[in-house]
C-alpha cells in the first residue's frame, strides 16, 4: 500500500518536473522584456518586436537545425560557414538574368551538399562530429571566398530581396520564415518516426542500435537537416544584404546557434530537449542584443553581459531542475 | 606450490564478524564472519552474485557495513565504508577491471595519489627509485618507466599488485586475477603469490577456477546467497564437496516447471552451426526445437552474451551461421536480426536497452514505429498508445500512465517494458540475456510465467542465467559454456529435473566432480616449481 503512495508521490513530483522543464525558460524571456520595457520604454512596440524578430530569424533558423544535431549528442560547429558559401551562391546565381529566383534553391542545394558531406564522415566513417566540423568550418569557410574570388558579390536589384526586407500582412517575411522552420522541425521531431528515433539515438544510441533504428540513417539526415538550413540562412541573409561576402558573413553564428539550444534546455549530451525550447533560447540572445542597445549599454559590455546571461541562464535552470537535468 | 604449514594456530590478521549489507529490501550479506591468517592464501568461492564481491568491497570501505559487523585487523578493529582506513591498515584490492590509468608508466601507477614530492612537484627520480624495489622483488621484466599501455594484461596486473605493495598492503584480495590472463601469465601471477605468501602477506582469492583453488589455496571459504555456509581445510577440498556447498540450497516451488520437453522429440526452430568471433566465442553450435526454452549456462566471462549478441547480429562474426525455420538467414545487424523473428533481450537494460527519458509508450513502440507509421513517416499514435495499453495490461507493468518516462519505473518494470517491446516485433526466436537481473521477486515469476507461456506459444525461448536455480528451474535443457565453448549439454527428463552440479560441474571444468575422493594433486599441476 505504502509503495503504491510512493509510486503517487513520485509521478507527482514527475509531472511536476515536466511542467517545469516545458516552461524553460520562458520565464526569463518574459523578465528580459519586461525588464528592457521599463528601462527604455521602447521595447514593447510592435515595431521593435518585429525588430527583434527580424535579428532573431536567421539564428533561429541555424538553431532548429543545430537542435536536430545536439538531439543526437552531436554537434554542428559548421553552420556559419555554409551560410556563409550558400549565402555567396544565392548572389551569383541571382545575377543570371531571368533565372535569378534560383538563388534561392541553389543556396539550399549548397547548404545541404555541405552538411550531406558533414553527414557522411559522421554517420558511415564514425569520426568524431566535433572533428569532422571543425574541419568543414575551416574548409567550407575557404569555399565561400573561392566562389566569389575572395570579393564581396552585389546585386542591387535581387529578384528575392523582399525575403530579407519585405513584409506580408505587417509581419516580416524573415520572422514568417523562422517560425514555419520551428513548426516543421516541430512536425518533423515529435509527429514523425524518424523524430522518435532522433531522440532514441541521442538517448542511447547504443540501445537504439539493438533496437533495430537504422543509426546512420538519422546521423545522416540530422547534419543533412542543419545544413539545409544553413544554406536557408545564406539565401536570407544574401536577401537582407544583397550583397554576400565570403569572408566576413556567418562568422561566429555557430556559437549563437548552439548558445540558442543550450539555452532552450537541449540536453548537450543529446536525447532530452524541443524545438520550443530553441526558440524561446534564440529569442533571449536576441532580447538581450537588441534591448542592451536601447537602453544605450556601449557594443563592449553587451559582449560581457551576453556572455554572463546565458551561463546564469543555464545555471539557473540547472538549479530548478536538479537531478532532472542533464546539459 | 601450497604453503607447507600456513601456521593453523596463529591469531588471524584479519577478521570479518557478523557482516551483514542490505541494499534496499535486498541482503546481500547475512550475518558473514570468518578469519584469514597471515602468509595463507584463502580462497573465495560461491555463484555469481553469492555475495563474494560485496564483502570484498565491504572489505576494502567501499560499502558500510549494516550495524552489528565489525572488520578486525591485528585485532585491531577499523572503520567500515572508509577506503583510506582500509588502505592505511594495508587492506588492498585488486579488482578484475583493472584501475590503473594506461597513459602514466608503471612507477607513477604505482604511487598514484601518494606521489613522493619536494615542494608540491613530483619528484620523479624519487619515484622511479623506490619503484624499483618493489618491481624487482615481484621479478618483472619491465622498466618502471614503461608506459602502461606498452603491457600486456597480466603485467598490468603485477602493476597492480606492485602498487599494493607499494603501500604496504598485508592483505591483499585478488578478484578472479586470472579471467584475462594467458597459461603462461597466470603461472607468472602464481609464482607472484608464492613469493607474497612467504612474506607473510594474506590473500584472499576469488576465483571460479577449480584447478587454481587446488593449486593455490590454504582454505576455502563458501558464500551462497550472502551466507556463509563453511570452510574447508586444504586437505577436505574435493569438486563435489565444493560444488555442493555452493549450489546446496534447496530448489524453492518458485521454479516449478510445468513441462519437460525432451528434446528429439520437437522439431527443430532454430539451429546455429560454428558461430565464432575469433576473440570470446569459438565455434559454438546447437539447435533449438519447438516449445522449448533453452538455457544456456557458464560463468561470467565464459561468452554467453558474446554469442546471443552474434546471433542477433550486434557484432561481427568470423563465421556461422543461423537457419530458422529450415531457412539460413543473412544476419548482419540486429534490424536484419528482427525483420527475419529473432528477437533479443539485452543484459544490461539501462545502457543497452531502454531509453530512459522517453514514455513507455515510446519504448515499447521503438522497434514497430516503421511497420506502423502511416504514409511520409507518420507516427501511428493511435496504433502505438494500444499497443502500450495491451502491453501494461497483459505484462502488469505497474505504472500509473504510459506517459510515464521509462526511466523513472522500478527495475522490474523496466524489464517488463523491453520484454513488451521484443513482444511487439512478434518474434519467432527469443533471447533473453539475464531476464530477471536486478528484479524483484513478485516481477520475476512473472517473468517465468511469460517465458513459459511464450514456449508453449511455439517461439523457441533462449535464456542466458547467471542464477543456477534459476536456469535449472525454467529451462528444458541447458548448454554449458566455458571459455567461449559450448563445454556440453544438460537436459531434463519426463521425471528428473535438470541436474543442477552436472551444470556446476561444466561450467567450472571441475573434472573430478562425483567423486567424493579427497581432490589429488594431479602429476601436471603438482610438479609446478
Amino acid at each position: 500500500m505504502t509503495d503504491t503512495v510512493a509510486q503517487t508521490e513520485r509521478d507527482r513530483q514527475v509531472k511536476f518536473r515536466v511542467m517545469i522543464t516545458a516552461l524553460g525558460m520562458l520565464p526569463v524571456l518574459v523578465l528580459l522584456a519586461v525588464g528592457f520595457e521599463l528601462l527604455s520604454g521602447r521595447f514593447l512596440t510592435f515595431n521593435n518586436l518585429s525588430i527583434v524578430m527580424q535579428q532573431a530569424s536567421i539564428n533561429i533558423v541555424l538553431a532548429a537545425g543545430m537542435t536536430f544535431v545536439i538531439l543526437t549528442g552531436g554537434i554542428d560547429l559548421s553552420v556559419g560557414s555554409i551560410l556563409a558559401a550558400s549565402a555567396m551562391v544565392a548572389v551569383i546565381v541571382s545575377l543570371f538574368p531571368d533565372i535569378g529566383m534560383l538563388g534561392i534553391p541553389a543556396a539550399l542545394a549548397m547548404g545541404l551538399a555541405c552538411g550531406l558531406a558533414n553527414g557522411v564522415f559522421i554517420a558511415f566513417l564514425r569520426l568524431p562530429p566535433f572533428i569532422v566540423t571543425l574541419g568543414s568550418l575551416t574548409a567550407v569557410r575557404g569555399l565561400a571566398r573561392l566562389l566569389g574570388d575572395d570579393t564581396t558579390v552585389f546585386n542591387p536589384s535581387l529578384p528575392f530581396s523582399f525575403i530579407g526586407n519585405g513584409t506580408l500582412f505587417g509581419v516580416p517575411w524573415l520572422a514568417i520564415i523562422a517560425l514555419s522552420v520551428v513548426l516543421i522541425s516541430w512536425f518533423i521531431l515529435r509527429r514523425t518516426v524518424l523524430g522518435t528515433w532522433i531522440y532514441a539515438v541521442g538517448g542511447n544510441m547504443e540501445a537504439a542500435r539493438l533496437t533495430g533504428v537504422k543509426v546512420s540513417v538519422v546521423l545522416l539526415f540530422v547534419y543533412a537537416m542543419s545544413g539545409l538550413m544553413s544554406g536557408l540562412g545564406g539565401a536570407m541573409s544574401a536577401a537582407r544584404l544583397y550583397a554576400a561576402n565570403g569572408l566576413q558573413l556567418g562568422q561566429a553564428y555557430e556559437l549563437d546557434a548552439i548558445a540558442a539550444v543550450i539555452l532552450g534546455g537541449t540536453s548537450f549530451v543529446g536525447g532530452v530537449g524541443s524545438i520550443w525550447g530553441t526558440l524561446v533560447g534564440a529569442l533571449i540572445i536576441a532580447v538581450l542584443s537588441n534591448g542592451l542597445i536601447l537602453v544605450g549599454v556601449s557594443d563592449i559590455w553587451q559582449y560581457i553581459i551576453k556572455g554572463l546571461v546565458i551561463i546564469a541562464a543555464v545555471a539557473l535552470d540547472r538549479y530548478r531542475i536538479q537531478g532532472g537535468a542533464r546539459t | 606450490m601450497a604453503n607447507p604449514v600456513a601456521g593453523s594456530d596463529t591469531a588471524p590478521v584479519l577478521e570479518m564478524r557478523n557482516i551483514s549489507k542490505t541494499f534496499g529490501a535486498i541482503k546481500a550479506l547475512k550475518d558473514v564472519s570468518f578469519s584469514v591468517k597471515a602468509g595463507e592464501l584463502h580462497a573465495l568461492m560461491g555463484e555469481n552474485g553469492a555475495g563474494k564481491s560485496t564483502l570484498m568491497k565491504v572489505l576494502s570501505g567501499a560499502y558500510v557495513a549494516d550495524p552489528g559487523g565489525t572488520v578486525l585487523v591485528d585485532g585491531v578493529p577499523i572503520a567500515t565504508g572508509n577506503p583510506k582506513a582500509a588502505r592505511a591498515h594495508g587492506i588492498a584490492v585488486i579488482y578484475q577491471e583493472l584501475s590503473l590509468a594506461p597513459n602514466l608508466t608503471v612507477a607513477e601507477n604505482m604511487f598514484l595519489g601518494d606521489e613522493p614530492s619536494r615542494f608540491g612537484l613530483v619528484d620523479r627520480r624519487a619515484v622511479s627509485r623506490a619503484a624499483r624495489p618493489i618491481l624487482e622483488r615481484l621479478g618483472v621484466s619491465f622498466s618502471p618507466a614503461t608506459r602502461v599501455s606498452a603491457l600486456s594484461l597480466g603485467e598490468r596486473q603485477l602493476v597492480e599488485i606492485a602498487r599494493a605493495l607499494s603501500g604496504q598492503a598485508r592483505i591483499i584480495v585478488m578478484d578472479e586475477p586470472t579471467t584475462s590472463l594467458t597459461t603462461r601469465e597466470a603461472e607468472g601471477l602464481f609464482k607472484v603469490i608464492h613469493q607474497l605468501k612467504s612474506e607473510n602477506i594474506a590473500i584472499i582469492y576469488i576465483s571460479h577456477r577449480m584447478e587454481e583453488i587446488y593449486r593455490l589455496a590454504d582454505r576455502c571459504s563458501v558464500l551462497r546467497d550472502g551466507s556463509y555456509v563453511g570452510m574447508l581445510e586444504r586437505e577436505e577440498l574435493s569438486a563435489s564437496r565444493l560444488v555442493s556447498m555452493m549450489v546446496g540450497r534447496d530448489l524453492s516451488s518458485f521454479y516449478k516447471k510445468e513441462h519437460y520437453t525432451p528434446k528429439q522429440e520437437g522439431e527443430i526452430i532454430l539451429s546455429v552451426r560454428n558461430m565464432s568471433d575469433g576473440e570470446t566465442v569459438h565455434d559454438c553450435s546447437f539447435d533449438v526445437y519447438r516449445g522449448e526454452v533453452l538455457g544456456i549456462a557458464g560463468l561470467v566471462g565464459s561468452g554467453r552474451t558474446e554469442l546471443a549478441r552474434l546471433i542477433y547480429g550486434a557484432d561481427r562474426r568470423t563465421s556461422g551461421t543461423v537457419t530458422l525455420n529450415g531457412k539460413q538467414l543473412a544476419i548482419n545487424s540486429p534490424r536484419d536480426a528482427l525483420d527475419e523473428g529473432i528477437a533479443y533481450l539485452t543484459e544490461d537494460r539501462k545502457a543497452l536497452g531502454l531509453f530512459l527519458d522517453m514514455s513507455i509508450t515510446q519504448n515499447v513502440n521503438i522497434s514497430v514505429l516503421a511497420e506502423d507509421a502511416k504514409m511520409a513517416g507518420i507516427v501511428n499514435f493511435k496504433r502505438g498508445q494500444s499497443r502500450a495499453d495491451k502491453a501494461v495490461e497483459s505484462l502488469s507493468i505497474r505504472t500509473r500512465s504510459t506517459a510515464t518516462n521509462a526511466g523513472s519505473l522500478s527495475g522490474g518494470n523496466q524489464q517488463k517494458v523491453l520484454l513488451a517491446r521484443l513482444l511487439e516485433t512478434a518474434p519467432k526466436v527469443i533471447i533473453l540475456d539475464e531476464p530477471t537481473r536486478g528484479v524483484d521477486v513478485g516481477a520475476k515469476s512473472e517473468i517465468y510465467r511469460l517465458i513459459d507461456e511464450l514456449a508453449k506459444r511455439g517461439i523457441a525461448v533462449v535464456m542466458i542465467s547467471s542464477e543456477l536455480p534459476e536456469i535449472v528451474g525454467v529451462a528444458d535443457r541447458v548448454l554449458v559454456m566455458r571459455e567461449g565453448h559450448i563445454a556440453g549439454e544438460v537436459a531434463a527428463s519426463r521425471t528428473e529435473p535438470i541436474d543442477q552440479e552436472a551444470v556446476m560441474t561444466l561450467s567450472t571444468g571441475a573434472t573430478a566432480a562425483h567423486s567424493d575422493a579427497p581432490f589429488a594433486i594431479s602429476p601436471e599441476t603438482g610438479k609446478s616449481r
